[in-house]
């Protein structure tokens, strides 16, 4: 380290690889100050101005809002707040064009201007030394400051570091054509400089503080170098004028020598890179309490009478600030959204990008607008490209200041090859645009790696994203595979049971076990079973058979044959007494429920109740059950045709009833519900028949209580014998017919 | 006798380095990468079934078995290129049936016409369909592969497909739109 202090006393510096001599043009805007400009009507704020993420909204629209106030905050680490640049209100919260190369629209918070431009209340630190560090940091990280060199990266962790620092090197090179904000910066404000890098000093506590800066700044050089005279840590360095100097990696190799690594940060050297104007920024922030809210802007090109560098409020519309240097748009019609016509490029000549819409506001990166024209840079007025064929010069390797092999990086990029860009280290590229420069067929190389490079990173997020999506599917695969066993095991102890329960019907009809199950069940089903019969009937009994029989599907082939046996008895033994069944209940239903209220009552009862054991049919989508919808539905008319035919009044009964039945049912309803909800969605189906099936058990169960119920009741009435008798008949064919249907 | 002596050596040599050659492919078997895994890990892996598999997997081992290699729409001409570079076959065109691959999309559910049905859910390879019976049902954008499986069983056809905005974390640069910046 001694010898790299001592090197840099004699004024001998590295040299890195490459570079380029591009025209400075730096003369247009360096010799005269920094102009303060009148503000703006309207400023736009992007909430996104930075590497990292956007803060979370603090404002909303029709809020005043004072100068330096917050208008977001950071949750996350890498979120940065913006604040508002001048006090006005809050006209509107939308997408509007951002600065960004691709023109789109990000969230921005649009503030009109009241003119005033009244403070929020500020704490000016009068000696930043008694602060603490984390004091220190938590003003720069809510003051907003992120790196005002290009690439933005969020101050506040840059300088957060634990490892020792062996230089903290202050970027002051400004390399790029056009460019002399910092320049200007330096020369006027080289005090407010030099207490941002006391304070850096202070909270990194570097071994050395370099200053390079490159020898085209005669002015500023004197003025860092009579600000520093008395102290001795920090060297000013005049470095040789080269294009890209100010590139961090090729400032420090120039500066120490040392080559960062592919794919390293500085810090790991023991280095921190900070650019002029961030230190200006956080001595203000620190200092004056002014958050960033303003910066210095070179406005340039031949294309504008009045070139000059200003402070301009973040947020300011680019139209503004051209309309105040005498930029002669091309534009004049209001209607129409303003087009630049001729280019307006935002950044230098050689890394900045051409901005399609004048309303594109200036964010905390943005140290350039330039304007040329069509004499100056003819190459940004064509449309087309010039590009021919490579023809092998190898100077772009020449030039290349991270010693890559652009044109082998070109070939790759074009074919798209993006393992052998990965194995070039096309990551290692800076963007400088220095091959692009030299290139004699005019080949657009630095573009091709900036496609290639979101191309690439664009396909690692594909990457994760389809390995994300391999992994659910596996998953998906084994649960379903899981619960298909789980469900078979499932059938297979339900089809036990039963068969074991059928067996003792079949044998003698009623066990000690059975009757204890179908008194319990009475008791249950008894109201219930008085509304559903009518309609269920048929229904339960078909659709009964069925389930049964798919049920017992996977059963092992040596229970079918005493299945099917049973099957058909009880299925014959159904069908009469569904029959009577049916007939008993319409008896009931003419008798009681003669009026349309039951009914509607009863409809209610089966559709909000989704697990009652109709509607349970209905949902469930088993193939098996399609055809028995709709015998529901006809049963359902008949009843209610049939009702219409005699109008007995029994209304009060008939209410009561219905409004028990509805209580009941929803009592059942709700404890199946909490049944059901442990088991997972996906095998619902497969639950919904088997509960269909236990159900109808029931149900059948509850329909002899019925029956009996009924009975007793008609006897009570003794009504209209024959016009049941005949309603017996017409009903009997039914059973039949389903079972054809079957 | 000299010609014996030149035979009997020879052979001796080569029945030497024979047994070392035996010996040495037992002893350093290398299990190869089964062609499957290599084939999968081609495909897109978005689930979507189109080829008329399941899955990309069961695809992948269809391709390991002679299916032919164009059926993938998702994957598109650069999947099929990267397949017969594997397999050493002929690039094909993409299957007629499948053509008209639109760009990367995700599916949404247009939430007031959904009616809790799940069958969507049931119908999402990779779980990426939030909801439950009589609940209305929302897609997880990050987790969905746009493989459009879920449109088809919508009752109420309340899912459509919508292309993926661009935005700045996913747009790629387009070289025509720059044009080079260069000083005289």
């Amino acid at each position: 380290m001694k010898s790299i202090i001592e090197r840099i006393n004699q004024h001998k510096f590295w040299q890195f690889h490459g570079g380029i001599h591009p025209p400075e043009q730096k003369t247009l805007t360096s010799g005269k100050p920094i102009r303060q400009l009148p503000l703006p009507k309207q400023l736009i704020l992007p909430l996104q101005q930075h590497i990292g993420r956007q803060g979370d909204l603090l404002v909303k629209v029709g809020d005043k809002v004072l100068k330096g106030q917050p208008l977001t905050q950071s949750t996350n680490p890498m979120a940065v707040p913006i604040h508002a640049p001048t006090s006005g209100i809050i006209s509107a919260i939308k997408k509007s064009v951002i600065a960004h190369p691709s023109g789109l629209s990000e969230l921005c918070i649009f503030i009109d201007v009241d003119f005033e431009d009244t403070w929020q209340p500020r704490e000016i630190c009068q000696d930043f030394t008694k602060l603490s560090q984390q004091q220190i940091i938590k003003k720069i990280a809510d003051s907003g400051i992120a790196g005002m060199g290009g690439a933005g990266f969020p101050t506040h962790i840059k300088v957060n570091t634990k490892p020792e620092i062996n230089f903290l090197i202050i970027n002051a090179a400004e390399c790029e054509p056009y460019i002399t904000a910092d320049d200007l910066l330096m020369c006027e404000q080289s005090e407010a400089i030099i207490d941002g890098i006391k304070i850096l000093d202070q909270l990194l506590n570097p071994a050395f503080i370099l200053i390079g800066i490159e020898d085209n700044k005669p002015k500023a050089i004197k003025a860092l170098q009579h600000a520093t005279k008395d102290i001795e840590k920090i060297k000013v360095c005049v470095l040789p004028t080269k294009y890209p100097t100010g590139g961090e990696k090729q400032l420090i190799k120039i500066l120490t020598g040392k080559e960062v690594k592919s794919g390293a940060l500085p810090i790991h050297s023991g280095i921190v890179v900070q650019n002029v104007a961030t230190c200006f920024a956080i001595s203000d922030a620190v200092i004056n309490d002014i958050p960033l809210i303003r910066r210095v802007v070179t406005l340039t090109g031949q294309a504008l009478s009045k070139p000059q560098n200003i402070w301009a409020l973040l947020g300011t519309p680019v139209s503004h600030l051209l309309e105040q240097t005498g930029f002669a748009s091309q534009s004049p019609s209001a209607s129409t959204p303003p087009v630049t016509n001729p280019p307006i490029i935002m950044g230098g000549p050689l890394m900045g990008f051409n901005i399609l819409n004048e309303l594109v506001p200036i964010v905390k990166t943005s140290n350039c607008i330039l304007a040329p024209n069509k004499t100056e840079m003819p190459s940004a007025f064509d449309d087309g490209s010039n590009e021919v064929e490579c023809i092998r010069c190898g100077q772009c390797s020449d030039v290349c200041p991270s010693q890559l092999l652009p044109q082998e990086l070109q070939w790759s990029a074009k074919a798209k090859d993006h393992q052998q860009l990965t194995k070039l280290n096309l990551f290692d590229c800076i963007d400088c645009g220095a091959c692009a420069y030299v290139c004699p067929s005019q080949i657009p190389l630095v573009q091709y790696y900036r496609v290639a490079k979101a191309e690439i990173r664009q396909q690692q997020q594909l990457d994760v994203k389809s390995e994300k999506a391999k992994v659910r599917f596996e998953a998906r695969k084994l649960r379903l595979e899981k619960e298909k066993i789980a469900r078979e095991e499932k059938h297979k102890k339900a089809a036990a049971a039963r068969k074991a329960t059928m067996n003792k019907k079949t044998a003698e009809g009623s066990s000690a076990s059975s009757a204890v199950a179908a008194a319990l069940a009475r008791v249950k089903a008894k109201k219930k079973a008085n509304e559903k019969t009518k309609n269920n009937n048929e229904l339960l009994d078909s659709s009964d058979e069925k389930i049964k029989s798919s049920d017992e599907l996977p059963v092992s082939s040596s229970e079918v044959p005493e299945k099917i046996k049973a099957n058909e008895e009880s299925e014959e033994k159904s069908q009469v007494k569904a029959a009577i069944a049916r007939a008993k209940a319409k008896r009931l239903a003419k008798n009681t429920s003669s009026e349309p209220e039951v009914i509607t009552d009863k409809k209610d009862v089966t559709v909000s109740e989704p697990v009652v054991t109709t509607k349970i049919e209905e949902a469930t989508v088993s193939e098996a059950i399609v055809p028995d919808k709709e015998l529901p539905v006809r049963s359902n008319e008949k009843a209610k045709h049939e009702i219409e035919q005699d109008n007995s009044a029994d209304d009060k009964k008939a209410k009561i009833a219905a409004a028990v039945a509805k209580a009941k049912a929803k009592a059942k309803a709700k404890a199946k519900k909490e049944k059901k909800e442990p088991l997972p969605i996906s095998s619902k189906e497969e639950i919904n028949t088997t509960t269909t099936g236990t159900d109808n058990k029931k149900a059948r169960i509850a329909a002899a209580v019925a029956k009996a119920k009924a009975k007793a009741k008609a006897k009570k009435e003794q009504e209209k014998q024959e016009n049941l008798i005949q309603v017996t008949s017409s009903e009997e064919q039914s059973p039949f017919k389903s079972s054809n249907e079957e | 006798m000299n010609l014996l002596i030149a035979i009997l050596v020879l052979g001796l040599i080569a029945a030497l380095f024979g047994a070392i050659l035996g010996y040495a492919s037992v002893r350093f078997h290398v299990e190869g990468d089964p062609i499957v895994e290599q084939i999968d890990a081609l495909l897109p892996q978005t689930q979507c079934g189109q080829c008329g598999y399941p899955g990309c997997k069961p695809y992948a081992e269809a391709v390991a078995n002679g299916e032919a290699i164009n059926k993938c729409a998702p994957g598109g001409e650069d999947t099929i290129k990267k397949i017969a570079d594997l397999l050493g076959v002929d690039v094909e065109p993409l299957d007629e049936n499948h053509e008209g691959n639109k760009g990367p999309t995700v599916a949404f559910i247009i939430e007031e016409d959904c009616i809790g049905c799940t069958k969507c859910i049931q119908a999402c390879p990779v779980d990426a369909i939030l909801g439950a019976a009589k609940q209305m049902h929302t897609i997880l954008i990050d987790e969905c592969t746009g493989c459009d499986l879920c449109v088809a069983p919508c009752p109420v056809d309340c899912i459509e497909m919508r292309p993926i905005p661009e935005t700045i974390q996913n747009w790629q640069w387009d070289l025509n739109k720059i044009a080079v910046k260069q000083l005289d």
